[in-house]
């Protein structure tokens, strides 16, 4: 009120008598609208009649980016996905991998901030399932699916060099170390509970958890958070030594393409004909992901038998107690119990699935890659002596397979 | 089975599993697919803060994840009143009625004042300068016609999946629109 008044005051200074009525009149309104502030709300000064031939200037709305450039994105990323699968099965160049990652690092990274991404999708999609008032864009549906649908028949092209996080860290590593296999397999279960974490928040209406713990992000708009800043650094710093460390121990889509890639039609061949069994791509391989032959005399079938089935059996207790858990730990932390319970189940099936992974019975003649854990990065090519000679690069010699 | 074995190749166990986790995923995504079909659109949406939600809380200048925020003010000049006394160009108790720094409300001298014809001033904002604070919008909606209010302006905006400003928004006011219409200007006066 003191404020309204010392107003007038200043108005009545300087401004000439013709304008003394409406001098009167605007504070006769005044008075009038703070009295009567909800009903006369929308009233208060009257737009002006200008005298002086002033036009109003128009109100700036800078448009949005074209609706057709989200076509161009899944044209993009269509091509992008052909690309890398043509470099990894037909000319097989680790060349080609790298700079098709640089051009994703720029588009999908740098020039789009990371957003829309294959990653983030899955939670679009759940929550387009549960919300029927959420209307899923159909670049998001086109990210989410083109690179599962891939996965499904090919392997990881996605994650080779289409994918901006994963080409991010791929271009930073320099000197990869082995990650044991024991720290590998507990470390690889996170991705699948984020997953989980991820699908819960979105569908529930919770937020979008995958896109807010994104610690490339921060890099592609070169602003964050200090928190993610920090995370993303870590992360780059660690994987300048381990190789992709969000993508193998973080990466909710990764979990999912890996599930997928198991039923995979075409796998990732390292050697164009013969192994000689050298073990070089074995140590070329960044991600831990090339498998030995298995040993020739293993453990009886019987006793694999009933391990297997004994951990098939323990499977719905694990998930029904880690349910249990879920739901308490819901509870606790306020938030819905029934998402502690999906959640828990989840993790439950995670673990025991894992388990039951690792006592599952392979048999390799050969070295070949883990096609869930295999990036399709191409860099097992071009160590592998056959495929050396195959290009030439070696003189061709008969090599003999140790029978 | 939906394809017949390849003569070459005896199906064995491991590939007859395969193959059925290859269809039973098939039908799966295409199950997804069909689930999805319907509430898929091509037509795009984008952020805008609803301007009769907005609170001015003023945590649109930091919550942004672009440094700059997207979000700044807009000035529907149609509902201005052209005031001398603009209560959201000038901080309370203005020394003076002028120009200079010390009567401003805004931090960053965004709002242009420039005289009109007496008794009346226009009020530009300067984009450049604008953080998206909200003194002004408060200043205006408190004791004038509401005219100055936030917009996220689509020229900045990422169009992040989830907004980092709605999720602390206290109003709730930030809403996805049609990409074709991406502003909600206001046309008529709101005052609070």
């Amino acid at each position: 009120m003191l404020f309204i008044s010392h107003a007038k005051t200043q108005r009545r200074e300087g401004v000439s008598p013709f304008f003394a009525p409406l001098r009167l009149c605007v504070s006769i309104f005044l008075g009038f609208v703070l009295l009567n502030a909800t009903a006369f709300a929308e009233q208060r000064f009257p737009p002006p009649d200008f005298e002086s031939g002033y036009h109003l200037p128009p109100t700036a709305t800078p448009a949005p980016r074209a609706e057709y450039m989200q076509y161009v994105d899944g044209m993009v990323l269509l091509g992008a996905l052909a690309l890398a699968l043509w470099f990894v099965y037909r000319s097989r160049s680790r060349r080609g991998i790298t700079a098709l990652s640089i051009f994703s690092l720029a588009y999908f990274g740098f020039y789009r901030k990371g957003c829309v991404c294959a990653i983030g999708s899955v939670q679009n999609v759940a929550l387009a399932l549960c919300d029927s008032h959420y209307v899923l864009p159909l670049t998001v549906l086109v990210f989410f699916l083109a690179p599962l649908l891939v996965a499904l028949f090919a392997g990881r092209a996605f994650c080779a060099a289409v994918c901006p996080q994963g080409a991010l860290q791929d271009l930073v590593l320099i000197r990869p170390i082995k990650v044991p296999a024991w720290l590998e397999a507990a470390l690889g279960i996170i991705p699948h509970l984020f997953l989980g974490a991820g699908v819960i928040f979105a569908a529930t209406g919770n937020g979008f958890l995958i896109c807010r713990f994104d610690p490339m992000v921060p890099f592609f708009r070169f602003s964050g958070s200090l928190l993610m800043i920090t995370l993303g650094g870590a992360f780059l710093v660690v994987g300048m030594f381990v190789g992709r460390p969000y993508c193998r121990f973080l990466c909710p889509y990764g979990a999912l393409l890996r599930l997928v890639t198991v039923a995979a039609k075409w796998r990732v061949r390292v050697t164009p004909d013969t192994c000689t069994q050298c073990a070089l791509c074995q140590h070329s391989c960044p991600f831990g992901a090339m498998r030995e032959p298995t040993p020739q005399k293993s453990e009886p079938l019987p006793s694999a038998r009933r391990r297997l089935a004994g951990l098939l059996l323990l499977l719905p207790v694990l998930m029904g107690l880690c349910a249990w858990g879920g739901s308490k730990l819901a509870l606790a932390s306020h938030f819905a119990e029934l998402g502690g319970w999906v959640f828990g189940a989840w993790a439950g099936l995670v673990i025991g699935g894992k388990l039951t992974a690792l006592s599952v019975r392979h048999n390799r003649t050969d070295f070949e890659p883990d096609s869930s854990a295999c990036f399709a990065c191409a860099r097992c090519f071009e160590t592998c002596p056959s495929e050396r000679m195959r290009r030439g690069l070696i003189p061709l010699e008969p090599v003999h397979k140790e029978e | 089975m939906m394809n017949p074995p390849n003569p070459q190749e005896p199906v064995n166990r491991r590939s007859f599993l395969g193959r059925a986790a290859r269809v039973a995923a098939m039908t799966g995504v295409g199950a997804l697919l069909g689930k999805l079909a319907g509430a898929s659109a091509a037509k795009g949406t984008v952020w805008q803060i609803d301007p009769s939600k907005c609170k001015r809380c003023g945590k649109c200048a930091t919550a942004c994840v672009l440094e700059q925020s997207a979000v700044k003010c807009v000035h529907a000049f149609a509902i201005c009143g052209y005031c001398d006394l603009c209560t959201g160009y000038f901080g309370p108790q203005p020394n003076e009625l002028n120009t200079a720094a010390e009567n401003q409300f805004c931090p960053t001298a965004a709002i242009q004042r420039t005289y009109v014809e007496d008794p009346y001033y226009q009020y530009h904002i300067d984009e450049k300068l604008c953080i998206g604070c909200a003194k002004c919008v408060d200043g205006c909606n408190r004791y004038g016609n509401g005219s100055l209010f936030l917009q996220v302006r689509h020229d900045r905006c990422v169009n992040c999946n989830e907004c980092s400003i709605a999720r602390v928004c206290e109003g709730q006011a930030f809403v996805r629109v049609p990409v074709d219409k991406p502003y909600l200007i206001k046309t008529t006066p709101t005052t609070s």
